[in-house]
């Protein structure tokens, strides 16, 4: 009972890690870094979605637009998703594409420092008191012979496979999928195949920030509280589980994702919770000694996978 | 190079001697008072608190044109730092104040995990800091420069077990904590102590700060069979782990302790935390005489009912203003001017504050009652009862 419990609650947990974790792969794959600032647009992701839906919400109230709420939380994510992706598009002509050809430690600390000018310039914004995000869904808890499941939470883990699975199938089967691909495999000769890099990069971005702004939405919903700072622990998580998924893999991320979320939920079902994250990250770094390259990751970096 | 040196040497030395001179013998024309409070971080509406209600102490001062210390009148001046909810800041904040703004007294920080810590620095550099929120025992213990304006968790502990036990009759308890705050550590295991004597633990489940997902936990405390959960936690968590129980399916009372008491738990908690019970420090609705007073002034200067912090922190401004009143006469050295404001701290024995009247201990900690809340059903803070010492 308590097991399925925590299954669902895992599965929710792992939803958020899984598509904050597909950022950091795909830009890695693309671009050989990590862009660390990426916790912090999954935090300006769930600010966009904050000021959407309250101007839906607005609007509906009003009567200019008389909308049902699953429409309005419909067109909070998709809105949301494409403003964050020009967040995601500045961030990576500002801080990355004139630092390609530097150091790769210097690329890295671009990201922590734009992570921190997000944070701040927020804080300055919106100042330091935390949001409480619209109720866009009204929660309904379903009890199935002592497991409780609320719509939201099965909402959010399906949205979180269903746009995972479709990063998939645009790597898969599209044009500019292919061209990502190619650039994983070789981001310096590919281009000289007349291969946009800058775009290709651009659109990298973009779709990891659309991704992490979902995530932030689905944060919303189920912790709705929001401060500046929410995306740093989150965002060190995910990239956990990017790590954990093998650098580059779509389905690397999204799996690690869950299995770090199931480590974090199932550890203090078994262990004292005061040493949760001790007896958790433990397992993670056990699994790296034996998988020093991830689950879907290959020792040749030249050989990435998306 | 080396005739270059001296000539530097001997043009510091004179300028700190003027420097000296044309200030040490006349005395300060001001008294500073520093505010360290978070203003950013994880509870910032606590900061807001103590910044808006130091800032209407300040308003009293100005317009009384300063604080009258024996024949001579002082203007005063706050300097607010921010803390940003962090330990390590909270100290650096006090350095700063002590050593570069050469304040006479600090008033914060005010959760715990900064208070402690800071409270350690102040002693240490012999400045008096009195915390009006902190209540954990730490704060003051074995630092003579160190008061605070508020009951401790030894007695909160207590107090919230033994409501639970006449309220409704419970034997089973769980409690869920951050383990990396000392507030909420301390008073956990202050209320496990008291609770053990009445009746059983079911499940004493913890989680590390900045956690948002308590499911795990929330899931063993429900199959654990305890019959309510009591969670000291700042209002951020409040609201996650209340809403979070209730997803999981537990309709049993969820009970708190004085960190809940902020303006903004219930904004952020909504309809799930109405109902619900945590003692504190004061109550709001229904407070009569100058607690009245304060909150109506303070409610139309910034359109919302001061939260507990605010009170305890207008407390401690008075406090210190009636030490300093208390002195007599200020040297003008401020190091001999913070030990006489010590003194007089400590002599203090009795205080009728907003938040109660308070009789001063040893260890320079305030006896004085507690009030049991009920948030109500339309989310107001509802005095319940009162629990004296």
């Amino acid at each position: 009972m308590q097991l399925l419990q925590n299954l669902i609650n895992a599965l929710q947990l792992g939803s958020f890690y899984a598509l904050i974790a597909l950022g950091y792969s795909m830009v890695y794959s693309i671009l050989m870094l990590f862009n660390f600032a990426h916790g912090d647009i999954f935090m300006v992701g769930a600010y966009i979605g904050f000021g959407v839906a309250t101007g839906l919400i607005a609007l509906s109230k009003m009567g200019a637009l008389a909308m049902p709420n699953w429409l309005i939380l419909m067109l909070t994510v998709i809105f949301s998703m494409f403003l964050t992706s020009f967040v995601g598009m500045f961030v990576e002509r500002v801080g990355y594409r004139p630092l390609r050809d530097a150091p790769r430690a210097s690329a890295a600390i671009t990201g922590l420092m734009i992570g921190i000018i997000l944070e701040t310039g927020n804080l300055i914004l919106l100042g330091a008191e935390q949001l409480s995000f619209p109720s866009l869904v009204q929660t309904a808890t379903y009890n199935l012979g002592g497991i409780y499941i609320t719509n939201q939470k099965i909402m959010i883990v399906a949205l979180s496979i269903g746009l995972a699975f479709a990063l998939h199938q645009f790597i898969r089967r599209t044009k500019w999928g292919m061209a990502m691909r190619a650039m994983a495999f070789d981001y310096v000769v590919v281009p000289l195949m007349g291969v946009p890099l800058n775009k290709i990069a651009a659109m990298t971005f973009a779709l990891g920030s659309a991704l992490a702004a979902a995530a932030g939405i689905f944060y919303g919903i189920a912790y709705p509280v929001l401060d500046p700072y929410m995306g740093v622990l989150f965002g060190w998580k995910a990239f956990v589980a990017a790590i954990l998924g093998g650098r580059g893999s779509v389905v690397g991320a999204t799996l690690a994702g869950f299995l770090l979320g199931f480590i974090e939920i199932f550890v203090p079902m078994i262990f004292p919770s005061t040493i949760r994250n001790f007896i958790a990250y433990s397992i993670v770094l056990l699994i790296l000694v034996f998988r020093p390259h991830g689950f879907f990751g290959e020792p040749y970096s030249a050989r990435l996978r998306l | 190079m080396k005739k270059g040196f001296v000539s530097v040497v001997i043009f510091s030395c004179i300028t700190m001697f003027v420097a000296f001179y044309a200030c040490g013998p006349s005395g300060p024309e001001t008294i500073k008072i520093g505010v360290n409070a978070p203003l950013t971080g994880d509870i910032p509406k606590v900061g807001e608190g103590t910044k808006f209600a130091a800032e209407m102490w300040l308003e009293d001062i100005n317009a009384a044109g300063g604080i009258q210390v024996g024949d001579k009148k002082y203007k005063v001046e706050l300097v607010i730092e921010d803390n940003e909810s962090k330990a390590e800041s909270a100290v650096k904040a006090n350095t700063k104040l002590i050593t570069e703004d050469e304040v006479l007294a600090i008033i914060g920080p005010q959760s715990s995990k900064q208070a402690v810590p800071a409270g350690g620095k102040a002693n240490e550099l012999e400045t008096p800091m009195i915390s009006p929120w902190s209540t954990n025992p730490n704060t003051t213990k074995d630092r003579p420069f160190v008061f605070r304006g508020c009951f401790l968790d030894p007695f909160q502990g207590p107090v919230v077990a033994n409501f639970v036990k006449d309220e409704f009759g419970f034997t089973k308890a769980a409690v869920l904590y951050d383990v990396a705050s000392d507030y909420p550590k301390g008073l956990a295991e202050n209320f496990k102590d008291a609770w053990e004597k009445i009746g059983t633990m079911a499940a004493y489940e913890s989680f590390t700060t900045k956690d948002t997902d308590f499911s795990s936990q929330l899931t063993k405390i429900r199959d654990s069979g305890a019959e309510f959960i009591f969670t000291p936690q700042y209002y951020n968590e409040v609201a996650l782990i209340v809403q979070q129980a209730h997803q999981l399916g537990w309709d049993k009372p969820i009970v708190g302790s004085d960190s809940w008491g902020s303006a903004e738990t219930v904004k952020l908690c909504g309809k799930d935390c109405y109902g619900l019970f945590f003692s504190t420090h004061y109550a709001a609705a229904g407070a009569t005489g100058a607690t009245k007073e304060f909150i109506d002034r303070y409610k139309a200067k910034h359109g919302y009912v001061p939260d507990d912090v605010g009170a305890l922190t207008w407390d401690a401004m008075r406090i210190v203003q009636t030490a300093i009143q208390n002195v007599g006469e200020l040297s003008g050295d401020i190091k001999k001017d913070r030990k006489a404001v010590r003194d007089a701290l400590a002599k203090i024995k009795k205080f009728e504050g907003i938040t109660g009247n308070m009789d001063f201990t040893e260890e320079g900690d305030p006896v004085k009652c507690a009030v049991i809340v009920r948030i109500s059903d339309t989310g107001e803070f509802e005095f319940y009862k009162s629990v004296c010492p």
